[in-house]
């Protein structure tokens, strides 16, 4: 195990599991990087060549202060521009639920790069499920905090969901994580996990 | 910081349109101190109007440099970390050589009969510069609009003298929209009697044509949104508009610190300048690039709006150069990059700290 490990990276256990699945001096694209400081931190510590795409203009302009370089754009258009294979790890944290085509997104990320990382919150959770069954109103729970009007959430998608389409896809998992809080949760992913991570290539 | 603008002259220089200019001119400002390693050298490009007094204030004239809040001790290019160089460029009227300098052949101003200048001689004109002050590699070059198409054109023309490039609010080529002001500019010049086909050195000067050229300009320079706020529809008095009297103002001013013949050859410089006129695509044109890009522009700029950037972006992108973008909102138009530094003074200081780490 490398040193680089921490528990909870930057208050965020997704970003702690994802700063344990990059190899070092490889080549990291994070869409929806925010301010990039998990960019920041894998090329300090891993000394990775770091990339990332933002949308939000004031979140684009810390992450480039910070000395990241970041493209604001949207991340659809930003994996066009990309040439095959051009990365060894494209990030998707907590970001897939927000695109408007989800899967395309995923192609894209495995065209441009030879693995990827896509960390979502997991609708299947059991928190979830009882949120929607007892107030029989959109769920809100602390990982969807948002009233049905002003999600960024537009596709739900849950643990099981995700490895169908993964199969569908034929796509070849190498890692997949699941996360209760800062915890890893092996038994019943679909039902405990709040947080599913899963590192897949073609 | 009182500054002063030196001249560096040099035996010639070949040009694209294939003419020798001999000899030839560079008028330049430095600030900060090189290190002994000649790694800290940063080149700041100026837009159209532009010279090489770009901070601090003038010796003879008590002037303030043009990006005086971007540069200074603690500013986005910091001068007690960097070695700032700002040239006055090709075909310029503020001490290169331009059209209204002495031909040695003849001992009279060149006027018209100075050769024909492109952005890409502009920059070789700067390589000379940075080559006699003994630097191999600039940690960067940056500038706005012109200076942004000169920042791009080093990166291009000489990939392994440049580190990083910031371009801003600037273009890989003019929109027939670009071209088409700047030919009201021209055409004004050349409509004023007193441009006597470019020979008015030493009488008057083409003065009212060379001021509705600027007004035009400023029009561009500016956005809807900051001339309501600027000027308002309030009147100067009972025949004008506060705005009318600004622009005369500023028209007025500019024809004493600009040569009519200059703005004739710098507007047709930046008409001229396209990245792909030897190439397929823009993407092609960056083949060799070698710098990591910064790249800048802004909401209310309509002049050299936000997708052209993006073009440039998309290009580098395409060949996996190193760039990081932004947008960054200001109602100042393309005056931008020179009014609203704030955001644009965070970008840069972490974008030429994060070149230096690399390079280490």
């Amino acid at each position: 195990m490398s040193k680089a490990f921490v528990p909870e990276l930057l208050g965020r256990s997704d970003y702690a599991i994802i700063s344990r699945l990059i190899d070092p001096n490889t080549k990291v694209l994070d869409l929806g990087c925010g301010t990039g400081e998990l960019l920041a931190w894998l090329a300090t510590h891993k000394h990775v060549d770091a990339r990332g795409v933002e949308i939000d203009g004031p979140k684009a302009q810390q992450a480039i202060a910070r000395g990241v370089s970041v493209f604001h754009s949207d991340l659809e258009n930003a994996l066009a521009d990309l040439p095959d294979q051009t990365f060894d790890y494209i990030i998707l944290s907590q970001t897939l639920q927000e695109t408007r085509e989800p899967l395309k997104v995923l192609r894209e990320m495995l065209r441009v790069g030879r693995r990827a990382v896509v960390a979502f919150p997991n609708f299947g959770h059991w928190r979830v499920r009882l949120a929607h069954l007892f107030t029989g109103g959109a769920p809100q729970t602390k990982l969807f905090p948002y009233e049905w009007y002003d999600s960024p959430n537009i596709h739900f998608l849950t643990v099981h969901d995700f490895e169908s389409l993964v199969e569908k896809e034929h796509w070849t998992v190498e890692r997949r994580i699941f996360l209760q809080g800062p915890r890893t949760v092996n038994l019943l992913p679909n039902l405990l996990a709040e947080v599913a991570v899963f590192l897949f290539r073609k | 910081m009182i500054t002063e603008t030196q001249i560096a002259q040099f035996d010639s220089i070949q040009l694209d349109g294939g003419m020798t200019l001999a000899p030839v001119d560079v008028a330049y400002e430095t600030y900060g101190e090189l290190n002994e390693a000649k790694t800290n050298a940063i080149l700041v490009l100026h837009a159209f109007s532009g010279d090489a007094h770009a901070a601090g204030i003038d010796k003879e004239s008590g002037n303030i440099g043009w990006w005086d809040n971007m540069i200074g001790p603690g500013k986005g290019f910091d001068t007690d970390k960097y070695f700032v160089i700002c040239t006055n460029c090709l075909s310029g009227c503020r001490g290169s050589s331009g059209p209204s300098s002495i031909n040695p052949e003849t001992g009279c101003p060149y006027a018209m009969s100075f050769p024909p200048v492109t952005i890409r001689d502009m920059v070789r004109l700067q390589k000379k510069l940075i080559d006699h002050l003994g630097i191999k590699k600039l940690l960067s070059v940056s500038g706005g609009s012109m200076g942004a198409m000169q920042a791009m054109q080093w990166a291009v023309s000489y990939p392994d003298a440049v580190a990083s490039a910031i371009p801003i609010a600037g273009t890989s080529r003019h929109s027939p929209q670009q071209i088409a002001f700047n030919e009201v500019g021209r055409q004004a010049i050349m409509a004023d009697p007193d441009w006597n086909e470019g020979n008015y050195y030493g009488h008057r000067p083409p003065a009212r044509g060379l001021a509705v050229a600027r007004m035009v300009g400023h029009i561009t320079y500016m956005s809807d949104a900051s001339m309501r706020e600027k000027f308002g529809r309030r009147l100067r008095d009972q025949n004008q508009f506060e705005v009318e009297s600004y622009l005369r103002y500023r028209g007025s001013q500019f024809v004493d610190r600009f040569d009519a013949n200059s703005y004739l050859y710098i507007t047709k410089a930046m008409d001229y300048f396209d990245l792909t006129s030897e190439v397929n695509t823009l993407s092609e044109a960056f083949e060799n690039v070698k710098s990591r890009f910064l790249v800048i522009s802004f909401t209310s700029d309509w002049l050299y709006p936000s997708y052209q950037s993006l073009e440039v972006v998309r290009a580098l992108r395409s060949r996996n150069c190193d760039v990081a973008y932004c947008e960054l909102p200001s109602t100042y138009g393309h005056d931008a990059f020179l009014v609203t530094v704030a955001d644009q003074a965070e970008l840069v200081r972490g974008f030429l700290a994060s070149t230096i780490r690399e390079r280490t």
